[in-house]
């Protein structure tokens, strides 16, 4: 009996392999946009034309010309620096909600999915904080605790959390009556052996579709909080508060807003579009009905 | 049935419970004291403390969640630190523009989305299909004050349809409201529809994968009666929930959205009040829009009984 017990118990996942469906022609266009975004950010630095922080009040407002390619704000600092600098804060504050919110709720989703006391108590829980409008309850974490980059991450970070407790937390309840988890429970395996070799794995896929959704929503949400006066001190650049600033002067000078929301645009649309590919990649159930 | 509608109302409850303990927490234990920030830079040292004492901040911090609950209960939902108005004036002066055009997208995505999902679901992989789901990607890509923005820019600024900013309410008379509301609206629409048409596109095709759209097919009902008597009922529980819980999503794009088109509503309460430090203000706003989610919820989740009869109560 354990003989056969034990067989089951290894023919499970992880281990099993999978062929790994080809990435569509969707997917590779957006990953190609997000790359060239990423790499101009990371290297901006080094290559930005103008110092992004350098007034010249003889340059004001000024429209695309050799020497500013996308133009002058209203302290003639230069918009193309300004962008190509925003973003590596804004990318920045993205991945790490991403990987906190995905970390948190992970461990709270293994921990509702598998200890039925717990369950009803953090489900609760998330069901009150799903409740409150996100950018609402971001906006009062800032203004509560400061517009430092630390307090945008976590007010970002916390209305994110329910959604990944919510996925962890239904893969879980339903790998559990899997037989190779009641095969290894009737082994006598260790509680935390069961959750984090047998359970465990089962949610990478789920979050890691969920993590690129995050990334998406999280970048997008840093650019409303800056938009309303809720973000990161406008001293550093982000890409939404480069278009606070320009709300002023959008009359004059549209780009102001334009160009930044248009690289913001692409980048959430890349990252989106790369979470769809993936969904469909390891996603078997999906890939058969959704197409 | 109205046992069951009661204990689902009554559901609510710890839900509201626990919204209601989480903005007061929000406030009480963020750093700084509430005594000094209400008292303001200029406060003498004696101030705060009198300030403590007249709010009853001294008292143990469970004593003073009840109090404030009661308060709560009562429709007092504090005095503007700014105004010294009570807020709930506030918001009652303020609500009508949110309200209206909240309500005027939901109007419009509704009408807009489902068909959009019904079309891409049936011309599945065609262009219309791709179309559908190229608008959908790009609604959930775009921040509502980028496209607010360009909005702006084409239909005020350059065609000259609409006026750029400002609000007309509704008892103005009918034209005059939608001239001012219709573009914060569409605005709004474009993240509300990407949801919507999303989710019906996606159950529309599971549903017409199920084995009793063939019989309806096979019995010769018109493609019309199919796809609305026979599918959409069946896919229907879904996107009502989608319709639900986009409503946070619908929220936080208003308040975007009134600043983009400086309409005097909630949402320009809200970023004012953030400005300012306005605390109870802030807390009032969180507490009612949640407030107002969780209602909205209850009563979509009592609607599915209409759309499936197997939904009994």
């Amino acid at each position: 009996m354990t003989e056969i017990l034990k067989t089951l118990v290894e023919a499970a996942p992880p281990g099993r392999t999978r062929r790994i469906p080809q990435m569509g022609m969707t997917a590779k266009i957006a990953l190609t946009i997000l790359m060239v975004i990423v790499i101009l950010t990371v290297i901006a630095p080094w290559i930005v034309p103008h110092d992004p922080l350098q007034m010249d009040p003889l340059a004001r407002l000024k429209g695309p010309s050799l020497d500013h390619l996308l133009g002058t704000d209203n302290f003639g600092r230069d918009l193309l620096s300004r962008i190509m600098i925003g973003g590596r804060l804004s990318l920045m504050i993205g991945v790490a909600t991403a990987c906190v919110s995905v970390g948190l709720g992970l461990i709270l989703g293994l921990v509702a999915g598998f200890f039925r006391r717990a369950d009803a108590v953090i489900m609760r829980l998330m069901d009150a904080l799903m409740a409150i409008p996100s950018i609402l309850l971001a906006i009062a974490l800032v203004a509560l605790n400061g517009a430092s980059v630390g307090s945008v991450i976590a007010a970002i970070t916390l209305p994110e959390i329910p959604r990944v407790v919510r996925v962890v937390r239904a893969v879980i309840l339903s790998a559990r009556e899997e037989p190779y988890v009641e095969a290894a429970i009737s082994l006598g395996s260790r509680t935390p052996l069961i959750l984090f070799r047998h359970l465990l794995p089962n949610t990478l896929a789920p979050l890691i579709v969920q993590g690129t959704y995050i990334l998406a929503s999280a970048i997008l949400a840093e650019a409303v909080l800056s938009f309303l006066g809720a973000g990161v001190s406008t001293e550093t650049p982000t890409w939404g508060n480069i278009m606070a600033e320009g709300r002023m002067f959008f009359r004059i000078k549209p780009e102001l807003i334009l160009f930044p929301g248009l690289v913001l645009s692409l980048c959430i649309l890349s990252v989106n579009l790369l979470g769809d590919a993936a969904r469909d990649m390891l996603d078997p159930r999906l890939r058969k009905s959704a197409r | 049935m109205s046992g069951y509608m009661l204990r689902r109302a009554l559901a609510t409850l710890p839900v509201m419970t626990l919204v209601a303990l989480f903005v007061f927490l929000l406030l009480r234990l963020s750093p700084g004291d509430p005594a000094a920030i209400i008292a303001g830079d200029m406060a003498t040292p004696a101030q705060p403390e009198q300030i403590r004492e007249l709010m009853g901040l001294n008292q143990p911090l469970y004593l003073q969640f009840f109090i404030w609950l009661g308060d709560l209960l009562r429709g007092d939902l504090g005095v503007s630190l700014i105004s010294h108005t009570p807020v709930a004036g506030m918001i009652a002066d303020r609500i009508g523009p949110t309200l209206s055009i909240a309500l005027l997208t939901m109007l419009i995505s509704v009408t807009v989305a489902i068909p959009m999902g019904i079309l891409a679901a049936w011309r599945h992989r065609k262009l219309v299909d791709h179309l559908v789901m190229t608008f959908s990607v790009l609604g959930f890509s775009v921040p509502v004050f980028v496209t607010g923005y360009v909005f702006v820019l084409v239909f005020s600024l350059k065609l000259g349809w609409f006026p750029v900013q400002g609000f007309t309410p509704i008892s103005a008379g009918l034209w005059s409201f939608l001239k001012t509301a219709l573009l914060p609206a569409l605005t709004l629409t474009t993240i509300y529809v990407a949801l919507i048409a999303r989710m019906t596109r996606a159950n529309m095709l599971d549903v017409l994968g199920e084995d009793y759209i063939r019989t309806a097919r096979a019995k010769g009902g018109s493609e019309m009666r199919v796809l609305f008597r026979h599918a959409l009922k069946n896919a229907a529980v879904p996107i009502l929930t989608v319709i639900g819980t986009g409503f946070a999503l619908l929220i936080g794009g208003v308040v975007v959205t009134e600043t983009v088109f400086n309409i005097p509503g909630i949402g320009r309460l809200t970023v004012d009040a953030i400005l300012a430090r306005d605390y109870p203000v802030i807390q009032a706003v969180i507490l009612l829009t949640s407030f107002l989610y969780v209602l909205i919820n209850l009563i979509i989740d009592l609607s599915y009984s209409l759309f499936d009869p197997r939904i009994r109560y």
